[in-house]
């Protein structure tokens, strides 16, 4: 070793932060390449959740199987985005237990950019996701009234609400110091608020108090603005109300994630 | 190593402080370490090392006292510290998902490197650490000595000004802890200073010029090696007995001989005591022969950095472990 390659001093100019969360993003790309098994994980679970729904209870909830699918995949798409979000929080805690949020957090970057590659990484298992089940749901019989546009409607919403999801677990992913405590954690949270919601059943078979729940449940308008774009009859007031929990939470959880990593714990 | 005048250190601390609810893990440290040095923190476990070395990394905010790195205030301009240095921690902070090259491909690119500079950066680092033939497996599969060279050729994706190397060759073997001296000490040559922590009196003694003894987060002594070991006492009577169960009478002995508590290494039955001279030490092991207690080896020298440790510490049986 009579030249080391350390020994060489180049610094290249630094680079903004757009670049550095593309950096991250590729990251996220490098890791469904490397670990596939999320993937499967991501899909399995809604398509289950798809098949069990419209064979099983269809009938019963719909009259017809066909009739539910119609009914029920506008939701499980809204069920399915928000449930994968928790796997950034996996991530971002599993990097912080390794300790390579320290190597990065020691780096002069962007500080938020390290997030913004989760979130790139979030869009993608959205995306992905989302046009399997759409695909099942197309190939059973679901038919989108509202054809493509109305499709490509529907996943900008799914998107925005991944994205403000996604800040939640972010946040949780910060605070608790296992990644599996984070998968608990959320889903323990999660599951009453999705069920206790018009994804799958309607609201007016529930007893009064429960109507009362999933009517003020914003899951509830997330859906009913999926089953608007994608049946075409939308209203505008519909998908303000959609986006307003996203909204919200992304503006509200964008500072504290910021503070929690500068924390210094 | 070039003797570099000294002028303004590469690192300058004056009484940092950093708090864990009650527990002060730093507790006021000083330190000047001067450019281009190789600078070690010695301490057993949980003496504060790393909480040291991740608040002069910005790592942590101290809770008070004040540093500059290369001139650069630590809470004022974190972020100009940050382009000046870089940190491999005390465990490995690598993406186990992804392969060796991508990992420094990765790194090359948030500091800025066009794809194809960083490709080749990660192929130059890759092939001086030993890791070319690795570098397209995942780094689950590396084994200790393999993530260590590759987190610390993680921190050398641009030569930084100050290394901090939190504990570089815990857990090693003896072959792959050389690689990683030597490693070391090359980088020391091209110019970096280098903060390293060590539990291991032999890898401070072998590698840095100059050591800080720190202990309950305070600073207990600093110095060359060798002025460490004149500042407990230059002649050391080391005696190892046949027969470990008289050890207590025997330190009793040497202690009456000699006026000083000999320290012990229970492990291996030995006592190690400060003797004035030669004559003294010779009085000291004639009276222990005498009283029928045979050692089974013995020698007379300047004291190892593990007795000057001992010696500053209180002794092995004034472990940390307990406390923690
Ligand atoms: N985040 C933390 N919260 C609470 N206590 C902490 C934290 N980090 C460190 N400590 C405590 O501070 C003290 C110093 O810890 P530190 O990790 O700096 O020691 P160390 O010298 O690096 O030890 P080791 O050789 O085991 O790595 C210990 O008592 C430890 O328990
Ligand atoms: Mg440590």
């Amino acid at each position: 070793m009579t030249d080391p390659a350390f020994a060489r001093t180049t610094r290249p100019a630094p680079p903004g932060p757009f670049a550095n969360a593309l950096t991250f993003g590729w990251r996220a790309v490098l890791k469904f390449k490397h670990v596939p098994e999320q993937l499967f994980d991501l899909v399995m679970t809604p398509i289950m959740f798809t098949l069990l729904f419209t064979f099983v209870f269809g009938g019963a909830l719909a009259g017809s199987t066909g009739d539910y699918l119609q009914y029920f995949l506008p939701g499980i798409l809204v069920q399915t985005v928000i449930f994968n979000a928790v796997y950034s929080g996996m991530g971002l805690c599993t990097d912080i237990t390794k300790g390579l949020f320290d190597r990065f957090r020691s780096l002069p970057i962007w500080s938020l950019a390290p997030f913004a590659g989760l979130i790139v990484g979030d869009v993608l298992r959205h995306l992905i996701a989302g046009g399997i089940i759409l695909g099942i749901g197309l190939i059973l019989g679901y038919r989108p009234e509202a054809g493509v546009p109305g499709v490509l409607a529907a996943f900008v919403l799914l998107l925005a609400i991944g994205f403000g999801f996604g800040w939640v677990f972010l946040v949780v992913g910060l605070l608790v110091r296992t990644p599996t405590t984070v998968l608990t954690l959320s889903f323990s949270v999660l599951f009453p608020v999705v069920f206790a919601s018009n994804i799958m059943v309607q609201p007016e078979t529930m007893p009064g108090w429960l109507e009362a729940f999933v009517r003020a449940n914003p899951i509830s308008w997330m859906t009913t603005a999926m089953r608007g774009l994608l049946s075409g009859t939308a209203t505008a007031g519909e998908v303000v109300a959609a986006l307003a929990a996203p909204a919200a939470l992304a503006l509200v959880l964008m500072p504290v994630t910021l503070r929690l990593y500068r924390r210094n714990a | 190593m070039s003797d570099i005048p000294p002028t303004d250190p590469a690192i300058r601390a004056r009484g940092l402080i950093k708090r864990f609810g009650d527990l002060a893990a730093v507790d006021g440290i000083d330190l000047d370490v001067p450019r281009g040095e190789i600078f070690a923190i010695l301490g057993p476990n949980g003496a504060g090392k790393t909480t040291l070395i991740r608040m002069l990394a910005t790592l942590l905010t101290p809770d008070g006292g004040e540093a500059t790195v290369l001139g650069h205030d630590l809470t004022a301009d974190p972020q100009a510290v940050r382009g000046a240095i870089a940190l491999t921690g005390q465990f490995a902070s690598l993406d186990e998902d992804l392969t060796g090259r991508e990992n420094l491909i990765l790194l090359a690119r948030l500091w800025g490197f066009s794809r194809r500079d960083a490709r080749a950066r990660a192929e130059a680092l890759l092939a001086d650490f030993d890791l070319a033939d690795a570098a397209t497996r995942q780094v689950k599969a590396y084994s200790g000595g393999m993530r260590r060279r590759l987190d610390i050729a993680a921190s050398l994706i641009v030569t930084p000004g100050v290394l901090f190397l939190d504990e570089p060759t815990t857990g090693l073997d003896p072959t792959a802890r050389q690689k990683v001296w030597r490693l070391i000490r090359q980088l020391a040559g091209s110019g970096v200073t280098i903060l390293l922590t060590t539990q291991y009196l032999e890898e401070a003694d072998q590698l840095a010029r100059r050591i800080a003894v720190v202990d309950h987060g305070r600073k207990i002594a600093e110095g060359t090696s060798r002025e460490l070991k004149a500042q407990v006492g230059e002649g050391f009577l080391s005696v190892t007995l046949a027969d470990a169960s008289r050890l207590d009478e025997a330190a009793d002995l040497l202690a009456a001989q000699l006026g000083a508590r000999p320290g012990r290494n229970a492990e291996d039955s030995r006592l190690t005591v400060r003797a004035g001279s030669a004559a003294e030490a010779n009085a000291a092991l004639a009276a222990l022969i005498a009283a029928g207690i045979e050692p089974s080896d013995f020698s007379m020298g300047a004291p190892s950095l593990e007795e000057v440790f001992f010696a500053l510490t209180g002794g092995p049986g004034a472990g940390r472990e307990a406390t923690e």
